[in-house]
């Protein structure tokens, strides 16, 4: 996989953790069935329950279902909402694409992925490639808003933890902050959807956070 | 530019700072002419508003000329107009069904997070009013960077000169609609806790509203008198029985309609609002909620509470049951000044609101300290401050 910033030496699980943070997932084990007990999605905390199930987040956008899903699923644009991702660029063939991740120090990692599943309008799920280094899933649902509302989105994102005491550690150490990345990467779905713009607080284009994750990464890679 | 910044409790100062350049196609910058320090900002100057950082430019009350657009603005170079303090998209779920200061955009999306966890979600974007509402640098400066300007200015006649409009941008339609949210009728009597600027325009709209009566409850005797050529009949606090007056002025039924606006710095000698004054002192995020208290207790059996006033935690001792047992109904939230600026606009054309009255004092930008100083400790005489970038200081 060509790499303008050379490759992350971190192994798996950097990696993994790299990636979870660019494409905004939650950190979880893999899904198990919990009993129903009420009505409540997945996503949601239960009391009693170790942590969350499956993990994703929604939100609801004042826009049609076909303009939003015709959005995402053109994986290139996914780098305007989503702030650690470099770029997305599609291989060809079998629906395959490449994500660019930021990582730690300033450098990137790469993952492939295919599309395993396309409901146009409804959902769109992908899997990293047998012979990716980096294990991961993950689909995006959209379903009418009740009443005039929208389109409701949800993002769900499975990862396998990475194995052995370095893959440990760094989950331990990083566990929250994907959680944090799902949560603002959907909300800015949402505002570049319904604005036309993702907002900022900035006074001057060079203090956007934007503009400040490029700085870091060339005082890093110096 | 020049700016109006935060650097500690009680402590501003005119610094120089970087202009600001349009960031987003929907951006203007605006040159501010005329720029009010706001009672709200006395939270701020106080210490009382978490996540107010050193060097953060305060206000939101500005008015000014547009000299830069970007592409998606639909303002043009040369026109005057009045800022909201409440940063709204236009486009989101609350937008739409005008509840403009419940903007689910304008906070950028990895500020919400404080917010969220305080208030159960997050708030909208304000100006110039701490990191909780985005962290907008605010309009006391000589320029503005305006996010959404297709949206929340309103374009200003020639023949309006600043003093007359500016207090479209918060006050004004903050106190109009502190009294529509107290439902007036034409037979109700209403009392206002607070007599400062929000107060007296609360007045002013409960009056244009229809009120038969309006009591205005302060304890500062020249804004007293300001509410009594309103014409709302007064009440001081520190020589009267609030509740006892309000009883027989009401004929013995409670006032109909309650607006607090006074919020969460309340003065009051009852003994639970000294023990919220060392909690507020203490920085554990208290409320000194002490009107708001008195007002559920003053007002009639199936009234209303409207809460203009600011409030931004906790607090304690909340007369819970007086207001299920009444059947109290209660309104608030900041205001959702896109809604009301054209209506309001209007009305001050036409001479039925006039807003002049209440400026005290009108200084250069560079001697907002000094504003914010009287402000705080001259209430009675210093009933509202305008600084204008381009006034010469005095010699």
């Amino acid at each position: 996989m060509p790499n303008s910033k050379g490759k992350a030496a971190f192994g798996v699980g950097l990696a993994t953790l790299g990636l979870t943070a660019g494409v905004g997932a939650l950190l979880a084990a893999r899904s198990k069935d919990r009993p129903a007990r009420d009505d409540a999605p997945n996503s949601a905390g239960r009391r009693g329950y170790q942590g969350h199930d499956i993990v994703g987040r929604s939100v609801t956008i004042a826009k049609a279902r076909k303009e939003l899903f015709d959005y995402w699923s053109d994986f290139a644009n996914l780098a305007s909402f989503m702030e650690n991702l470099v770029s997305v660029t599609k291989d060809g063939a079998n629906d395959r694409a490449t994500w660019t991740i930021r990582a730690p120090a300033g450098q990137t990692v790469d993952v492939v992925t295919e599309v395993v599943a396309n409901r146009p309008g409804e959902m769109i799920a992908w899997k990293s490639v047998p012979e990716s280094q980096i294990k991961t899933e993950g689909n995006v649902t959209f379903e009418d808003a009740p009443g005039d509302r929208g389109t409701r989105v949800s993002l769900t994102i499975d990862y396998s933890p990475p194995g052995g005491e370095l893959g440990k550690a760094i989950a331990s150490l990083f566990l929250r902050e994907p959680q944090i990345q799902a949560r603002h990467d959907l909300k800015r779905f949402k505002m570049l959807m319904e604005t036309g713009e993702v907002t900022t607080s900035a006074r001057r284009k060079s203090e956007t956070r934007a503009a400040k994750i490029q700085q870091n990464e060339k005082a890093e890679t110096a | 530019m020049r700016a109006l910044t935060f650097h500690g409790k009680h402590d501003v100062r005119v610094d120089t700072v970087d202009d600001p350049e349009i960031v987003n196609p929907r951006d203007a910058i605006i040159k501010v002419t005329s720029t009010a320090i706001c009672g709200s900002d006395l939270h701020l100057y106080d210490g009382v508003i978490p996540a107010v950082l050193e060097g953060d430019i305060l206000g939101h009350e500005f008015m000014g000329e547009v000299v830069e657009i970007g592409p998606k603005s639909n303002l043009k170079k040369g026109q005057r107009v009045v800022v909201p303090f409440t940063i709204s998209c236009g486009q989101c779920f609350h937008c739409q069904v005008q509840q403009f200061s419940c903007c689910s955009n304008s906070n950028p999306a990895e500020k919400q997070d404080m917010s969220a966890t305080l208030y159960g979600q997050a708030m909208a974007g304000l100006f110039g009013y701490s990191h909780l509402t985005g962290g907008y640098s605010g309009g006391q400066a000589e320029y503005v960077r305006v996010p959404y300007s297709d949206v929340g200015p309103i374009v200003i006649p020639d023949h309006l000169e600043d003093d007359k409009v500016l207090f479209l941008s918060d006050i004004l339609p903050t106190g109009w609609m502190g009294a529509e949210n107290a439902d007036i009728g034409p037979d109700d009597t209403v009392a206002v806790w607070g007599c400062g600027p929000v107060g007296l325009f609360a007045i002013q709209s409960a009056l244009a509203m229809g009120a038969a009566q309006v009591i205005a409850i302060d304890h500062y005797p020249h804004r007293l008198e300001l509410a009594r050529k309103l014409g709302a009949q007064t009440i001081n606090f520190r020589e009267t029985d609030v509740r006892e007056a309000l009883m027989e002025m009401s004929g013995g039924i409670g006032v109909d309609a309650v607006i607090d606006a006074v919020g969460m710095e309340a003065h009051g000698f009852a003994i639970d609002n000294m023990l919220d004054i060392a909690k507020q002192k203490i920085g554990i995020g208290a409320d000194r909620a002490s009107a708001l208290k008195q007002a559920i207790l003053a007002v009639r059996r199936g009234g209303r509470v409207s809460i203009p006033g600011v409030y931004g935690g906790m607090t304690d001792k909340f007369p819970l049951g007086a207001l299920m047992e009444k059947g109290l109904q209660v309104r608030s939230g900041q205001t959702h000044v896109q809604k009301y600026t054209k209506d309001l606009l209007a009305k001050i054309e036409d001479g039925t609101l006039d807003t002049t009255f209440l400026i005290s004092h009108r200084l250069p930008l560079e001697q907002a300290p000094k504003g914010y100083k009287n402000f705080k400790e001259q209430q009675d005489s210093w009933t509202k401050v305008v600084l204008k970038p381009d006034m010469e200081l005095a010699a």
